[in-house]
């Protein structure tokens, strides 16, 4: 369709925040439970499991989010041709590595939600702690999980400093310079919560 | 005396079809050279390090002094004019070459027509005429008149499309330097009149919407031009009048 770029794109900068960003500090800090041991994990799990219209909220606030993002974010990482090596100045690599962190991430949420989500709602496997505790359990897919959440906490925070020029909020040179420190800090607390509960299963 | 000579790598292409090539040029070394007065001395005596005559090298230049745009092109891997380039600040060999976004005409001439069809998309001018005399305009606040006069400084000389990775042949972005002049003309008393026409024409397909925030622009832009902070800007602007032009307001014109 003509001239809907713009606002395809100002929707996909929103839905990585809300409610994408928002769902991942969620799923992070239910998942830190287990850091506390199994049935704190448990406990955790299903009270998010037994929400009510679970498959609503799935839905809407996560499925149909994530394959919008996923989709034209793909086609944004298509159509930049990166200059890095000409260009090394920092901001020319955070988009650089925005778009290879948006690709690993969505590779790396295929694979978790086919191991969890898929595997649950065709009944073959259970939610609870031994069910993370086995797949964690092979170091090569314990260190592809550590790769795919550091990957996820990256694009999430380099994303919200992208959001915020996007939607014209930093706009003088020091607003965005602080914003970048801010958002290094919520890079560093959301990979923390993410990769101790990794550590949790093991 | 045997005349110091300077080594110059210069990638040249005989036709806008043709394929690029590179051909090594021996020019005499003056003080104070700039690569224009180097490239001139390739027309002088237009034979090439292994002493065969060759057709003169031919690239664009106007004023000399940076403020036309014509004379970009890549020196050492780095876009800039050729004309405020100095050989004694750079590393031998020198190595010239098209800007690579633009089409090349011949050797050194790229074609900036997209710039400027750039230009006319979002109107980056500001409608006086009228039936009559329409009078004198609103007068500028003498604090907007110097950042607005940051923004006027802007040649269409190419540089920031040449260093941004989202202007390619992939995408239909139209590049910072038109995005830039949109900020400068709404920021005029009387081009304010016609602000929403621009930022329309900002949100339509290639337009604001295609910058990925790699910052590249506003480092290499030899004007100095804070392009990254008229994005910004403007983002904030389109925004709004985007939610003006769908929930409806009075002031949406």
């Amino acid at each position: 369709m003509e001239n809907r770029e713009f606002f395809y794109r100002r929707l996909h900068s929103l839905l990585g925040v809300v409610p994408i960003g928002i769902f991942l500090i969620q799923h992070l800090v239910v998942n830190h439970f287990a850091v506390y041991g199994p049935e704190s994990f448990n406990k955790a799990a299903h009270f998010m499991h037994d929400l009510p219209f679970r498959i609503v909220l799935e839905i809407f606030i996560i499925f149909l989010p994530i394959i919008f993002h996923a989709v034209l974010g793909v086609y944004i990482v298509f159509v930049a041709k990166n200059n890095v090596s000409r260009y090394g100045f920092f901001r020319n690599w955070m988009f650089y590595l925005q778009r290879i962190t948006g690709i690993i991430t969505l590779v790396f949420i295929v694979w978790h939600v086919w191991e969890t989500r898929v595997q649950i709602g065709m009944g073959t496997k259970e939610l609870d702690y031994s069910l993370m505790e086995n797949i964690l359990a092979n170091p090569v897919i314990f260190w592809f999980y550590v790769i795919g959440v550091v990957s996820t906490t990256f694009h999430f925070a380099n994303g919200l400093w992208s959001f915020l020029v996007s939607w014209g909020i930093t706009v003088t040179p020091r607003s965005q310079k602080i914003a970048t420190y801010a958002t290094l800090l919520v890079f560093l607390a959301v990979t923390y919560i993410g990769i101790r509960a990794l550590f949790a299963f093991v | 005396m045997a005349e110091e000579k300077l080594t110059l790598i210069v990638t040249r292409q005989d036709s806008p079809d043709s394929a690029p090539y590179e051909e090594t040029f021996k020019v005499n070394y003056r003080k104070n050279m700039n690569i224009i007065s180097a490239l001139m001395e390739t027309q002088r005596n237009p034979v090439n390090a292994n002493g065969e005559s060759v057709a003169p090298v031919q690239w664009e230049s106007n004023c000399l002094e940076e403020v036309c745009g014509a004379c970009s092109m890549v020196i050492n891997g780095e876009p800039r004019q050729a004309c405020s380039t100095l050989v004694d600040k750079l590393e031998q060999p020198i190595r010239v070459a098209p800007m690579s976004t633009f089409p090349v005409v011949r050797d050194l001439v790229v074609d900036r027509s997209r710039m400027f069809d750039s230009l006319k998309k979002v109107k980056a001018w500001i409608p006086i005429d009228g039936t009559h005399d329409l009078g004198p305009g609103p007068r500028m606040p003498e604090k907007k008149r110097q950042w607005a006069y940051e923004l006027s400084k802007c040649m269409t000389c190419g540089v920031c499309l040449e260093a941004c990775p989202n202007v390619n042949s992939k995408s239909d972005f139209i590049g910072p330097a038109p995005l830039s002049q949109v900020r400068l003309f709404n920021s005029h008393p009387t081009g304010e009149m016609n602000k929403s026409e621009r930022l329309e024409a900002l949100m339509e397909d290639g337009g604001l919407a295609g910058c990925g925030n790699s910052q590249n622009c506003v480092q290499v832009c030899p004007k100095g031009i804070p392009l990254t902070t008229s994005i910004a800007a403007l983002n904030r602007d389109t925004n709004i009048q985007s939610f003006k032009n769908f929930f409806g307001s009075d002031n949406a014109h």
